[in-house]
């Protein structure tokens, strides 16, 4: 099916929950509200003429300053027996930053939930073991945000726990005879 | 009469393997409970490696994030390279010459043999098979003389641009790499008359980590991971991109999803990559290497920037700004690289940098399936199945 005809098939199944279909460079973004997301992929994934039977990625965005609500979950779909692809937008709010998980659908979406959570701060409901992947278990914050540093909050003397470091390592290197 | 029926109290042994481990291919750490010798529960740790590539990504030009690409999939990076510019092509929707394609499409085809190679070099390796790994280095040594050749770097290439590639191929390349592609089927027999009928090597492959074709796709699977299970999904074919839709190759598949069979598809993807080389060097075109555009995105010559005030402006520019012709949207695009499809989403704000730079990992999505493999296998079986899989982790934690 053409992307827009898969647009269309979505909106007419849930004509509530999608706000926009845009299109770019022959790609299309359905933009969607986030509380039916997972019956919007369950439908996605079990209607035969859809049959999108590969989760390619899942990956947040945000929006600071530029849109509201601030995040967006993207999900990227495709059929390989159909062969097409379809890209869904899912608007996050930065109060409630939490959608509904698909792991229960696509398995390939653990991890990719995970990375997402772990990134920008989106939790997902109902995901079977939500803990950062990339990151330490003990960071603080989400790289990912747009305002999250580049090059850390404070300069390199007052990282905590540098000074001590270089105690430390000045004390290790005295050597009495 | 098991233990527990002997009254002899047993637990469970946690091991963690890694995050040093010479069979894991980097860091990799593995928490393992363990059942005698079998696996009960298996938890990768990934991230050691994180360099916060799609954060870097957002933060540089469309130009100078091309060298972050280089260092996803350290030992692939001419495809990386090829899968981001692609991408940025796709957005700013330029169209880089005939010439420029075959020669793209020769360095993908070139990386996927010489990262294919070192997969089957150091799989071999771990599951106890060394001799392979001596001969498979011949073989990558030649592959990385000539791109050492064009590019001047053996690992971290950034040789294509958007619109095109850096410099032309010299006739010299051509006629080496030509002569390889001659030579290449008779040392693909060696490497298999040394392991294809080796009879620990059959044990310790078939019928180990078996996989069915639906449950591949439901975990996301790619490349020839997906294909060893017999789902007929090749980006190269989905989606061609480059000079994929005028060369003749298949895609070659497995059937039981199990070691061995993605050991045959590998094994077959060389052949076919070898053949695409081929036909490209036949059919390469004469011509400009550089779109006709693509100078609102390529760098003016240096010498160029002593002689001319516009060059000296638009160097200055580039460096600073980026390109400035960026339209407002976004688009996925995926290639097909050795580990599987690399995704490049970008969405764009109308500046000079990406908005969001996403990377879909091939590498990323196979290390989340291990305990799938893992789980209810032997502890042995783990080795193989993380030299299966075929992750560098480079790309997984980017």
């Amino acid at each position: 099916m053409e992307p827009l005809q898969i647009a269309e098939k979505i909106k007419q199944a849930f004509p509530d929950e999608v706000t926009e279909i845009s299109s770019f460079r022959d790609q299309v973004s359905v933009h969607l509200k986030k509380e039916k997301l997972h019956d919007i992929c369950l439908f996605l994934r079990q209607d035969p003429e859809l049959d999108f039977n590969y989760l390619v990625d899942i990956c947040g965005v945000d929006y600071l300053g530029k849109k509201t609500p601030r995040f967006e979950a993207v999900y990227h779909l495709y059929s390989i027996a159909q062969k097409h692809l379809i890209r869904l937008r899912v608007q996050v709010p930065e109060d409630a930053p939490t959608v509904k998980s698909v792991t229960g659908i696509w398995q390939g979406a653990n991890w990719h939930e995970r990375e997402c959570f772990d990134m920008l701060g989106i939790s997902f409901d109902g995901h079977p073991d939500l803990r950062r992947v990339l990151l330490p278990e003990d960071w603080e914050g989400h790289p990912l945000r747009k305002d999250y540093p580049l090059e850390g909050f404070k300069g390199e003397e007052d990282w905590p726990g540098f000074t001590e470091v270089v105690e430390l390592s000045k004390k290790l290197k005295e050597f009495e005879w | 009469m098991n233990n527990e029926e002997k009254g002899i109290e047993t637990k469970e042994l946690s091991l963690s393997m890694g995050p040093q481990h010479p069979a894991t291919h980097g860091v990799l750490r593995l928490i393992l409970e363990l059942d005698g010798e079998t696996v009960v529960k298996c938890t990768p740790h990934v991230g050691y490696l994180h360099r916060g590539v799609e954060k870097l990504g957002e933060n540089r030009t469309y130009l100078s994030a091309l060298p972050l690409t280089d260092r996803l999939d350290y030992i692939s990076s001419m495809a990386n390279n090829v899968g981001y510019v692609n991408a940025v092509e796709k957005l700013f929707g330029i169209e880089a010459p005939s010439r420029a394609k075959y020669i793209r499409t020769i360095m993908s085809e070139m990386t996927r043999i010489s990262s294919h190679i070192i997969w089957l070099g150091t799989h071999a390796l771990d599951i106890g098979a060394m001799t392979v790994f001596l001969y498979s280095f011949r073989e990558r040594e030649w592959l990385l003389d000539l791109f050492e050749m064009t590019c001047g770097a053996r690992l971290t290439a950034s040789y294509p641009r958007i619109g095109g590639v850096r410099n032309d191929v010299s006739q010299q390349f051509l006629d080496s790499l030509y002569e390889f592609t001659e030579q290449f089927p008779e040392r693909l027999k060696e490497y298999e008359t040394l392991i294809d009928k080796n009879r620990i090597w059959l044990k310790r492959t078939k019928g180990i980590g078996v996989i069915s074709a639906a449950e591949a796709v439901n975990w996301g699977l790619t490349g020839a991971t997906l294909r060893g299970s017999g789902v007929n999904y090749d980006v190269r074919k989905a989606f061609p991109y480059d000079v994929y839709d005028k060369v003749e190759f298949d895609v070659p598949l497995g059937t039981a999803g199990d070691v061995y069979d993605r050991y045959r598809c590998r094994m077959e993807e060389l052949r076919q990559s070898n053949r695409i080389i081929k036909q490209c060097i036949e059919q390469l075109p004469t011509g400009p290497i550089l779109a006709p555009d693509a100078a609102k995105f390529v760098l003016p010559p240096k010498e160029n920037l002593f002689k001319s005030m516009e060059s000296l402006i638009h160097h200055f520019v580039l460096m600073t700004k980026g390109p400035l012709t960026a339209p407002t949207g976004e688009v996925y695009c995926a290639t097909e690289v050795p580990k599987g499809e690399l995704g490049f989403y970008i969405v764009s704000d109308g500046s000079g940098t990406p908005y969001r730079m996403r990377v879909r990992a091939p590498s990323f999505v196979h290390a989340s399936v291990l305990p799938r493999l893992c789980e209810g296998g032997l502890l042995a079986d783990v080795i193989a199945n993380i030299g299966t899989i075929d992750i560098v982790l480079g790309e997984c934690d980017r």
